[in-house]
This record gives structure tokens, C-alpha cells and sequence, in this order.
């Protein structure tokens, strides 16, 4: 296997197609927000690296070597390996496919799940709703990397089960803000409105309430993708969630700690590379909630 | 009041018995067959019966939830064989203790270092200093705390060789020894509070220093740092507690995290291994003392407000 020159996904050109059609429409708020720019360019580039891995990365990411084990970084291997001869520079590469999936496909459960539990206590009265609002309640009562942990526990370890695992923990906060925008909606005038014309109810849901509950969770699904992200690798680091060769961020971390006395890169890197972009998403997802949510609100 | 309070309590117990029945109900949906597990590979019809019986597996669903609540009522959550003691003393005598001390000092470094910090950027608003500890505040919450927990590790443990990297020597049978090994789990963890509360206190001192009353206290000719520290930082009491309750989660999840990157015995380590030896009943137990100790926090929060502002005291 050669070695080609390749850029770490951070150093991938930031221009992407999509990044410039939208600077061209939005000009003013990326130049009035240098940070959350900055931010959404290192986002895009991880997202970039993790679709073209294959094509970025140097090496294959769980091909090992019994000659390249534990190397410091070197040209041959920019990051340097680890205990199994494996480079670390591929292996974070592949990472970010697996923490963006993961994040993403995670965060859609929980806010899908959050959407109807939410639509059905903001919607229905009385004692349901107390029900729901309870049940709300308890699963709110649970930490989300302990709630996940309990499903691992049941589920078992993987890629796929890590999804739902963590998907499930996060629908206690979706369902908070749905039904709280909910509430807001269905007072005004509009759906009032709506009602007193007798359109049928599932149609004034559909038509009217819906779309304006939509549009803040999408937000609340930007802003929640990096816990989904930190929950997932919290779950590979504590060696429950998905199973070695996988080139996990969290897996790697744990992997490297061990080795932390003479060979800290092999912790330091895979978790730079996680920092980077818990924090980069961290940046994205605050912008885009004071620009697009007046209400300011702040989830839990 | 009274009547809210009672309200709130009552509340809270429909939330903890929702918790238990879920908790229960949701590791009976774990794969394996718990007789079976029991007996090994070899037994007979008959062995599976009478062991079934007796474990009470043959009854519904909620009379096996009100047997295995009463159960954990009274102190029995059966044997865990990794550990090879009672849940019980595994559990709530062993693990919570190292959970609550490191949560306890990590809180603890949060206040002290945190609310200085943040009174020093709301008094320098603006200069380098500010930016410098907003900067900090934003990397601070949205850095991974295990990854910071092994950066402490290798600089101050390898490198340094300041302070003992693993294990735990409670602070109870030895204090300062407790202490110096609770130092660098303590400020991976408390990091991310140090960086809220930092954020917390400038935005609340920023705009307090605006009262009348503040004026009034430098027109009596106080001192400066009597304004600041005295009728100033009180009002963050209010804020800082709310917080805290709200982000309780958040400390519980950084102490399974922080416990596993140092070897700390407490509860995450022990939901940890649990999973990974299927342990269901030690996974209910770990499980079961954090939703408590999350709900019984939170419900002191919510109590605690007309102790902290006595302008709530006085409302009907």
C-alpha cells in the first residue's frame, strides 16, 4: 500500500459548492459571524473527509502491520499507528463516517420520536396529557448517556445498536420542546381560526400546527447532533458501544489510554479530532439558534 | 407554598415509580433466559420448574414488580457474581460513595475557581482578559471530558509526575491522600462547570452592577470589593443552583466517564462492567440510584428557592 499525500480532514479546501451558494444568498450573516463561518467550514470539511474516506485516507483504516507498531508520527505515517500497526490517520478518517452517521441517524430517532410524543401531549388535555407529561418527566430523569447505557444493556453492542440506543435516549428532550412549541401554537388565532370553520382536526394539525413546530426542531436537531456525537463516543470509550476493529473515535481513545505513558498520540489524536468537532458543531449549532429561534430558549 | 411544595412531592413519587416500573420492566426485555443463566448448560425440566418457581418468574408482570420493589426497598438487590457480594453493598455502600465524592469536589473546584473567574471578566468586561475567558468558556463546554481527563493524565501524571493518574483512597479514612487523588478527576470533570459558571456569573454580576441598589452601596463609599463580593456575587445564588439542578445529568454522566479514565470504582465503572457481563440486575441497581439522585436533586432545587430568595418567601 503507497502512501499518498493527503490532507487531514481539517485542511480539506473549505469552498464546497453548497458553502458558497449559500454565502451568496446569506452574505451578511457569515460576515457578521466570523466565528460560526470558521466553524461551519471546519463542519463541512469533516463532513467532506468522512464522504471521499476511502479517496483521503492513506491506508486502509484496520489493515495492521506488525513492523509499523506504535510509531510516532513520521511522514509515512502523519499521526503516527497504533498497538497494531494500524495508522491512525486513516483510522480518524474513517471515524468521522462512523461519528456522523451515528450522530445523525441518532438525532432523526430522537426527534422523530421527540415529534410524536411531543404532537400527542401538547395536543391532547387532561389526564393523558399528565401521563405523557409524566412520562416525560421520567425519561428526563435519566441522563442520556445512562438512559443509553440501559439500552446498550438490553440491545446489546454495535454500530446499529448504538444508533437506537442513543437515538432513544434523546427523545425525552425532543418531546420537551415540541410540546412546548405546541402549546404555543395551538392558542393562536390562526388555529382558532381553522377550528371555527370546522376543518377537520387532523387536517388543522397537518396544515397549521406542524409547520410551525417543524421548523424549531430542525433547529433543536442542529444544536443536539454533537451531544448525539459525544453520547455515542462516550459509549465506545467506556467499551460498550461499538466493537473493536471499528475505527471509532471513542474506541480509539480508550484503545490509547492505556498505552497514555508512551504513546499518547495514539489517544491524543482520535480525541483532537472529536474536540474539533463537538466544538466546531457546538459553534454552528449556537448560531444557528440565535439566528433563526428568537425565542433564545435553551434546551437541557 | 405548602400546597406547592406537596404538589411537586407528589409529582416527583409518579415519576419515580414510572422510572422503576420502566427500569424493571425494560431489563425483563433482555435477551437471555435468567434461569438458564442460573443453572448452567446441564439441568433437568424439573431443576428449571422449581427454580422458575422460586424465583418467583411464574407470577405477572406487576406482581414481579412489586416483589422486586419491595426488594429494593429494603436494602436486597440481589447478588451480583463479578463482584461477588450483594448488589446492595456493591452497589449503594461501595460504588455511590466514590460517585458522590468525586461529583462532590468537582462541584466544589466548579465554585471556587468558576465564580472568580467569572467576577474578575465582569469587572475587566472587555479587555483581553474577557475575550481570553470566554474563549475558554466556549471550548470548555463542548470539550469531550475523557479526552481531557487523559491529556491531565499524561502532563501532570507522566510527565510532571504531580499526582497519582489512577485509583481511588477515600477522603474519609484519609484525608489529604483522598484529596490528591481526587485533584485530577475532580478538574476533568468540573472543566465544563468551571467554563458554565464562569459564563453564568459575568452575565448575571454584568447586569446586577446596573441596580440601584449597587449604586446606593458605592455612594455610601464601601469599598469596591465589598460591592462586588457582598451585594454583588449574592445574586447569583439563584442562578447558579438552577443551573445546577438543570445540569445535574451532565455531572452524573461526566462522573461515569471521569471514573473510567481513572479507575475510580464508583458507579459508572460498575454499570460498565455490568453491561459487558450482563449483569442485569447490578445494570436496575446502577440505573435505579441515578434516576434518584437526579429526581431527589432536582426536587431540592425546586424546594430550595425560597431559602435562597427571600423575595419568594414573602409572595402567598
Amino acid at each position: 500500500m503507497t502512501a499518498k499525500a493527503a490532507p487531514a480532514p481539517a485542511t480539506v479546501p473549505p469552498a464546497g459548492p453548497s458553502g458558497n451558494g449559500a454565502a451568496r444568498g446569506k452574505r451578511s450573516m457569515f460576515r457578521r459571524r466570523p466565528f460560526f463561518t470558521v466553524a461551519l467550514i471546519v463542519s463541512l470539511a469533516y463532513i467532506l473527509g468522512a464522504i471521499f474516506a476511502p479517496l483521503v485516507a492513506p491506508y486502509d483504516p484496520v489493515a495492521q502491520s506488525i513492523d509499523a507498531m506504535m510509531q510516532p508520527p513520521t511522514g509515512a505515517h502523519p499521526l503516527g499507528t497504533d498497538s497494531y500497526g494500524q495508522d491512525i490517520l486513516s483510522r480518524v478518517i474513517f471515524g468521522a463516517r462512523y461519528a456522523l452517521i451515528i450522530g445523525f441517524c441518532s438525532v432523526l430517532i430522537g426527534a422523530v420520536g421527540g415529534l410524536i410524543i411531543g404532537l400527542a401531549a401538547g395536543l391532547s388535555g387532561g389526564w393523558l396529557e399528565w401521563a405523557l407529561m409524566r412520562l416525560i418527566d421520567s425519561i428526563l430523569a435519566l441522563p442520556s448517556l445512562i438512559l443509553a447505557v440501559a439500552f446498550i444493556a438490553i440491545l446489546g453492542q454495535g454500530v446499529d445498536k448504538v444508533v437506537i440506543a442513543v437515538g432513544l435516549s434523546m427523545i425525552g428532550p425532543f418531546s420537551r420542546t415540541v410540546r412546548a412549541d405546541v402549546m404555543q401554537v395551538r392558542v393562536q388565532g390562526f388555529v382558532e381560526a381553522a377550528h371555527l370553520m370546522s376543518i377537520p382536526y387532523l387536517q388543522v394539525v397537518w396544515r397549521h400546527v406542524l409547520p410551525n413546530v417543524i421548523f424549531p426542531l430542525a433547529v433543536q436537531v442542529t444544536i443536539r447532533i454533537s451531544e448525539a456525537i459525544l453520547v455515542s463516543s462516550s459509549l465506545s470509550f467506556l467499551g460498550i458501544g461499538v466493537t473493536p476493529p471499528t475505527p471509532d473515535w471513542g474506541l480509539m481513545i480508550a484503545e490509547g489510554r492505556d498505552f497514555v505513558s508512551f504513546a499518547p498520540w495514539m489517544a491524543a489524536m482520535p480525541g483532537f479530532a472529536l474536540a474539533l468537532l463537538l466544538i466546531a458543531l457546538s459553534i454552528v449549532g449556537d448560531g444557528i439558534r440565535e439566528e433563526f429561534d428568537p425565542k433564545g430558549r435553551r434546551g437541557s | 407554598m405548602l400546597i406547592q411544595a406537596l404538589k411537586k412531592l407528589g409529582q416527583t413519587l409518579v415519576v419515580l415509580m414510572i422510572v422503576s416500573i420502566a427500569t424493571f420492566g425494560l431489563l425483563k426485555l433482555a435477551p437471555g433466559d435468567p434461569v438458564q443463566i442460573m443453572l448452567g448448560a446441564e439441568y433437568s425440566q424439573e431443576t428449571y420448574e422449581s427454580m422458575t418457581r422460586e424465583l418467583g418468574l411464574d407470577q405477572p408482570f406487576l406482581v414481579q414488580y412489586a416483589d422486586w420493589a419491595m426488594n429494593f426497598v429494603q436494602g436486597d438487590w440481589g447478588t451480583s457474581y463479578i463482584a461477588r457480594t450483594d448488589i446492595f453493598t456493591y452497589g449503594f455502600k461501595e460504588a455511590l460513595p466514590v460517585t458522590l465524592t468525586l461529583a462532590f469536589f468537582s462541584l466544589s473546584f466548579a465554585i471556587l475557581i468558576g465564580v472568580p473567574l467569572g467576577v474578575l471578566s465582569a469587572v475587566k468586561k472587555d479587555t483581553i482578559f474577557d475575550a481570553g475567558s470566554a474563549v475558554f468558556a466556549l471550548t470548555g463546554t463542548a470539550f469531550p471530558s475523557f479526552l481531557l481527563g487523559i491529556l491531565l493524565i499524561w502532563f501532570f501524571g507522566v510527565k510532571l509526575q504531580l499526582f497519582p493518574v489512577m485509583g481511588y483512597v477515600s477522603p474519609w479514612e484519609d484525608l489529604r491522600l483522598g484529596i490528591y487523588h481526587m485533584i485530577l478527576p475532580g478538574l476533568t470533570l468540573s472543566t465544563y462547570f468551571i467554563a458554565m459558571i464562569t459564563r453564568l456569573t459575568r452575565a448575571t454580576l454584568i447586569e446586577v452592577m446596573d441596580e440601584p441598589y449597587i449604586a446606593a452601596a458605592r455612594a455610601r463609599g464601601e469599598p469596591g470589593w465589598r460591592v462586588i463580593w457582598v451585594h454583588g456575587v449574592r445574586n447569583i445564588a439563584m442562578p447558579l443552583v438552577t443551573i445546577l439542578g438543570l445540569q445535574l445529568g451532565t455531572l452524573i454522566q461526566g462522573t461515569v466517564l471521569t471514573e473510567t479514565v481513572f479507575n475510580l470504582p464508583g458507579i459508572g465503572q460498575m454499570l460498565t462492567s455490568a453491561v459487558l457481563g450482563r449483569e442485569y440486575q447490578v445494570v436496575q441497581a446502577g440505573v435505579m440510584m441515578t434516576a434518584f439522585l437526579f429526581i431527589g436533586v432536582n426536587l431540592l432545587v425546586d424546594l430550595s428557592y425560597p431559602i435562597l430568595d427571600p423575595r419568594l418567601r414573602d409572595r402567598k
